[in-house]
């Protein structure tokens, strides 16, 4: 079975700072796939650069067969942000109605798509009145209206209450048991385990791209969190404060020994 | 997955999805009602404004009144104003709010949104300007000699033509701060070197040159025409070709200042 996502040592550049060193990870189709890791670990950059709107170094990325970003994936990928993008000063209904029309599909989709989220009550409200958890599902409404083979959602859980949060994942698996291939970021560990397959990274290197399962037998713990914290024990990148990376980046492109950095900090 | 028949690469254009944005644009204009208010009743109520300045003003015989002359002037420069600042703070908002970066991993095209704003914001003017030319031409006794369908043709255009410099002008500002700060730089050259203030042929030559080549001098010229003949002219249609010409190119540059891929 062919990967819906293929990257290939991918290296994105923001600014003077490297957020993404040489990534490389398949994506298999019709499953949920978790990114995880702490927030600023280069989670949305990936993202963005399988949906093609992220500029790269260097590296590949492969979607669907195709060049990330080509014209004609245009209609077969579906990318939530993290930050809802959709208009305040329209209804929710409206609005779904807008990117159903982009996609070719009528208002039947746009309210099936308003029920799959939980928003049927407030569909006739504007998006600038309701609150941020709903206004989250208003713009994944906007994405799954389109039905893309490949739906890229960047922490669509944030800010929901545990049932809702549930619902939504009941509904991931759903659309991958019908075919679709799903891309979720969270950097809420106990989602982890909700997902067929982890991809974990932090501080823009991979740490590791497994099941739940075999990262529990890897790591010897059944929690996925404690699971995490020994991955990056064992591969000692490391630091914790902010533009630590950028340093270690210019430790090691200097020639200077990075055990110094971890000695120092111990 | 097996191999993947892919669909055909969206269209550069597509007139259902530029309609649909222009849908979406109006519907988001409907929700704002005291913009609709002030997008309808403004213009009408500065002209009458004018009126009251200039209605003991006494004219030299054989002149035409100065409402007249300037009255009519405003009812394109209005439209072109007001949509130039109305669109770029709508394009800045899809710029900040992330909805234009959601746009464009859709099969809309970069030159669907622009037209889709030019369709929605051209509507707006036009009614924009019936109300205006209707008003006028009744409690202000405007008098324009040509048929009145021209005046709102070329307040329509004028205001593509603000909607055109207004996407333009959204992708080199950052805040709505600058946004707004762009109206003046834009607007006020224009209004100045376009003849209304002094005849044209009373500038500096390099003044000329310079009204020669900014768009809103077509506008208000092509207004003038109307106001003084009978019948449309070869002129006023030059003008107005020229406008448009404008208003077309400025929306392939804001295309072009929509990259897809951003650091």
């Amino acid at each position: 079975m062919d990967a819906a996502v293929t990257v290939t040592d991918l290296v994105v550049h923001r600014g003077a700072r490297r957020v993404l060193h040489e990534v490389g990870c398949s994506i298999p189709p019709g499953r949920v796939t978790g990114l995880l890791g702490p927030s600023g670990g280069g989670k949305s950059t990936l993202m963005r650069a399988v949906v093609g709107v992220q500029r790269v170094v260097s590296g590949t990325v492969t979607v669907l067969g195709r060049p990330a970003g080509s014209a004609d994936l245009r209609s077969r990928v579906g990318y939530v942000t993290q930050a809802p993008s959709v208009y305040a000063d329209l209804t929710v209904r409206e609005n779904a109605r807008y990117f159903a029309a982009l996609s070719g599909r009528g208002g039947a989709a746009a309210d099936a798509a308003i029920a799959d989220v939980g928003l049927r009550a407030a569909a006739g409200q504007l998006v600038g009145d309701l609150s941020g958890g709903q206004r989250g599902r208003a713009s994944l409404a906007c994405a799954l209206v389109a039905e893309p083979e490949l739906l890229v959602l960047d922490e669509p859980t944030v800010g929901l209450d545990p049932v809702l949060r549930v619902e939504l994942w009941d509904h991931f698996h759903a659309l991958a048991a019908a075919g679709t291939t799903l891309v979720v970021s969270s950097h809420v560990m106990d989602e982890a385990g909700r997902c067929d397959r982890l991809l974990l990274l932090r501080e823009g290197r991979l740490l590791s791209d497994s099941t739940p399962a075999e990262l529990r037998t890897r790591t010897g713990t059944d929690d996925l969190e404690e699971a995490f914290l020994s991955l990056v024990r064992a591969t000692g990148v490391g630091g914790s404060g902010p533009g630590h990376e950028h340093r270690s980046e210019e430790r090691a492109r200097s020639g200077a020994p990075r055990g110094s950095e971890r000695v120092g900090r111990a | 997955m097996t191999a993947t028949t892919a669909p055909a690469r969206p269209a550069a254009l597509s007139p259902r999805l530029t309609g649909a944005t222009a849908g979406r644009v109006l519907r988001q204009l409907r929700h704002d009602h005291r913009t609709v208010a002030m997008l309808l009743v403004l213009p009408s109520a500065l002209l009458g404004l004018l009126h009251l300045i200039w209605a003991d003003v006494p004219t030299a015989p054989g002149e035409p009144e100065t409402f007249d002359r300037i009255g009519l002037t405003m009812l394109g420069v209005f439209p072109f104003v007001v949509m130039f600042l109305v669109t770029s703070i709508a394009m800045l908002r899809e710029r900040t709010s992330g909805t234009l970066e959601r746009l464009l991993t859709t099969p809309l095209s970069r030159l669907d949104l622009l037209l889709g704003y030019g369709l929605a914001f051209g509507l707006a003017a036009a009614v924009q300007a019936l109300v205006t030319v209707t008003i006028a031409t009744t409690l202000y006794d405007l008098d324009v000699a040509g048929p009145l369908a021209l005046v709102v043709l070329i307040a329509v255009v004028d205001a593509v033509l603000g909607v055109a410099l207004g996407l333009l002008a959204s992708a080199f500002a950052r805040s709505e701060f600058q946004a707004v700060q762009f109206m003046p730089v834009v607007v006020l050259p224009q209004f100045f070197l376009c003849g209304l203030l002094v005849p044209r042929e009373q500038l500096a030559g390099w003044l000329q040159v310079a009204s020669d080549v900014l768009p809103l001098t077509y506008a208000v010229d092509a207004l003038r025409e109307v106001g003084t003949s009978p019948e449309a002219t070869g002129t006023m249609w030059v003008d107005v070709g020229v406008v448009a010409g404008t208003a077309l190119l400025a929306l392939g540059l804001a295309a072009a200042t929509l990259r897809r891929r951003t650091s």
